[in-house]
């Protein structure tokens, strides 16, 4: 069992890095975002007399971005396209566990969100002087990662509703306004009034408020309620994708 | 002991369509059998249900017994399916690979390429892989597991007449030792050449069952048609060994496996025929014989 997972593991890994397209938009476009918002004053207090910079609250805000649309991104796309090649009729017929279909492909995006993060870090580091204490660096990672957990139920939503020639369009259209909403490109107290009230209701934000805890921020809410919204989200996302699964497989294999 | 493959009773409706009506047959370890039908006849449905990829609406498909959906008995068999997909930015060795990781007992990666003929291409990404390589693409992911059944759906559509004999050879090598095989096909040649068994399946029925001999025997392999000059009277018929006629107004139609005793018996007749043609039936021709739908 173990080598059937790893062997699926390594197919994932191969089929991902394979698309340069995609590796691209993942590692790159995080940084050329964080380019425009966290390289200006980076090295400037967030607000008066504050410990944090702006380099390194923007940096946090780019890791939650990053990591949420890996999962969003790498399960909604993977998916789509697999049914849309009608992989999955194979598979069905094949001895595969469907768990461990589905554990290559989380530990694939994880290793993968893992990597873009680091690549992040590194050079938000050397652009923006961002220094960061041994033990903040892996507790931000590590909580953006376990924190990401609802996106990947959000992924394989998309990924069971979507075909695979709208799948980027819609997820783009879905995720990019959330992340604005969301206060990760501007902060909340910015955005127009409706969204505001918004906001600390949206999937992202309690996520993105996890990255600035960990580096010092005063957050509006405690960590253990980011992480109850965060719980509640995955339900629901889980429950959704589960809906699309049924509603997808009900059609091919009943 | 349990049958390799069986099906009890199978019914299967899309909706109000019913692709499978009360098929009821067993297939025993180390045989060779073919399923044939035009299109549309309910074979890839009867697949699906023996691989557990459609729930039958009503009676069962089993594989040795058990349910084809649990892991266990799906580590015993493979399948080539029509119209499924695999990833595309795998190679060829790669994928083969995989399919391989997922069975107890599987055969060796170069082994499983060279039965296939797809050595000069173990490093080629699939999606650059021809149409018939793809083919033998997912012959290699059915046997790659060395199951103990083997279901091939419409496994030579597509490729070419070397491509062909390649495969089949490749198939009763598989077979030979001591391996299941279900082929759907809807040529009655390949059916011949490869199979100790024939199921015949039309509108979702199986209709004929024997071996390949037998089943052809009832199958009508030709279609002679002409013009009759004058009313054609069908007394003219009578004692000829024609397996279906079909007379509308002046145009006269006959299958038969013996064209040439028709035709000597009809020109002693002195029947009347103009435009005289005789070819091959096609399948769905020749079966109009053993459905009756003549």
């Amino acid at each position: 069992m173990a080598r059937v997972f790893l062997m699926q593991t390594r197919a994932e890994m191969l089929k991902f890095w394979r698309v340069p397209a995609f590796a691209f938009f993942s590692l790159g476009l995080p940084l050329i975002i964080f380019t425009f918002f966290g390289l200006r004053q980076a090295t400037q207090p967030l607000y008066p007399h504050a410990a944090i910079t702006v380099g390194t609250y923007v940096m946090a805000s780019m890791a939650a971005y990053t990591v949420g649309n890996v999962m969003v991104f790498s399960f909604g796309m993977a998916l789509a396209i697999e049914r849309g090649q009608k992989q999955d009729l194979l598979l069905r017929a094949s001895p595969l566990p469907p768990a461990i279909y589905l554990l290559a492909k989380v530990v694939n995006a994880a290793l993968f969100a893992l990597v873009a993060l680091i690549v992040l870090f590194v050079f938000a580091h050397f652009t923006a002087s961002v220094n960061l204490a041994a033990g903040t660096w892996v507790t931000l990672a590590a909580r953006l990662l376990l924190g990401s957990i609802p996106f990947i139920g959000l992924g394989l939503g998309f990924g069971y509703l979507v075909g695979p020639n709208a799948a980027p369009a819609v997820i783009n259209f879905v995720y990019l306004p959330t992340a604005f909403a969301s206060g990760i490109f501007i902060p909340v107290n910015q955005l127009p009034d409706f969204i505001k009230g918004l906001a600390p209701y949206l999937p992202l934000n309690p996520f993105v408020e996890l990255g600035w805890n960990a580096i010092g921020v005063n957050t509006d809410r405690a960590v253990s309620t980011d992480v109850l919204y965060l719980v509640a989200y995955a339900i629901g996302f889980f429950a959704l994708a589960l809906w699309a699964y049924r509603r997808d497989t009900a059609a091919k294999f009943a | 002991m349990p049958h390799a493959i069986e099906l009890v009773g199978a019914s299967k409706k899309y909706g109000n369509f019913e692709a499978l009506k009360n098929v009821s047959f067993a297939i025993e370890k180390g045989s060779l059998v073919a399923m044939l039908g035009p299109n549309g006849a309910g074979k890839t449905t009867s697949i699906n249900l023996m691989l557990g990829l459609r729930r039958p609406t009503a009676g069962k498909a089993l594989i040795f017994g058990d349910d084809p959906r649990s892991i266990a008995t799906r580590r015993r068999f493979g399948a080539m399916l029509q119209e499924s997909g695999v990833p595309q930015l795998l190679k060829v060795t790669e994928l083969v690979e995989l399919f391989r990781s997922y069975y107890p007992n599987p055969l060796p990666t170069d082994q499983v390429v060279k039965l296939v003929g797809l050595e000069e291409k173990a490093g080629t990404l699939v999606k650059d892989l021809s149409g018939g390589q793809t083919q033998r693409l997912y012959f290699a992911l059915a046997i790659c597991g060395d199951p103990e059944i083997l279901f091939l759906d419409e496994p030579t559509v597509g490729m070419d007449v070397e491509g062909r004999r390649v495969f089949l050879r490749a198939i009763r090598d598989f077979a030979s030792g001591g391996k299941t095989v279900l082929l759907t096909t809807h040529y009655l040649e390949e059916a011949d050449e490869l199979a100790e068994r024939v199921l015949v399946i039309d509108k979702g029925n199986l209709i004929a069952d024997g071996s390949p001999q037998e089943i052809k025997s009832r199958v009508a392999g030709s279609k002679i048609s002409f013009t009759s000059g004058a009313p054609f009277d069908a007394a003219a018929l009578s004692g000829l060994p024609v397996s279906a006629a079909d007379v509308s107004d002046h145009r006269v139609t006959l299958m038969t496996n013996d064209p040439q005793a028709v035709l000597r018996e009809l020109f002693r007749r002195n029947v009347d025929m103009l435009n005289l043609e005789v070819r091959g039936a096609d399948l769905e021709e020749a079966f109009l014989s053993l459905t009756g739908r003549g």
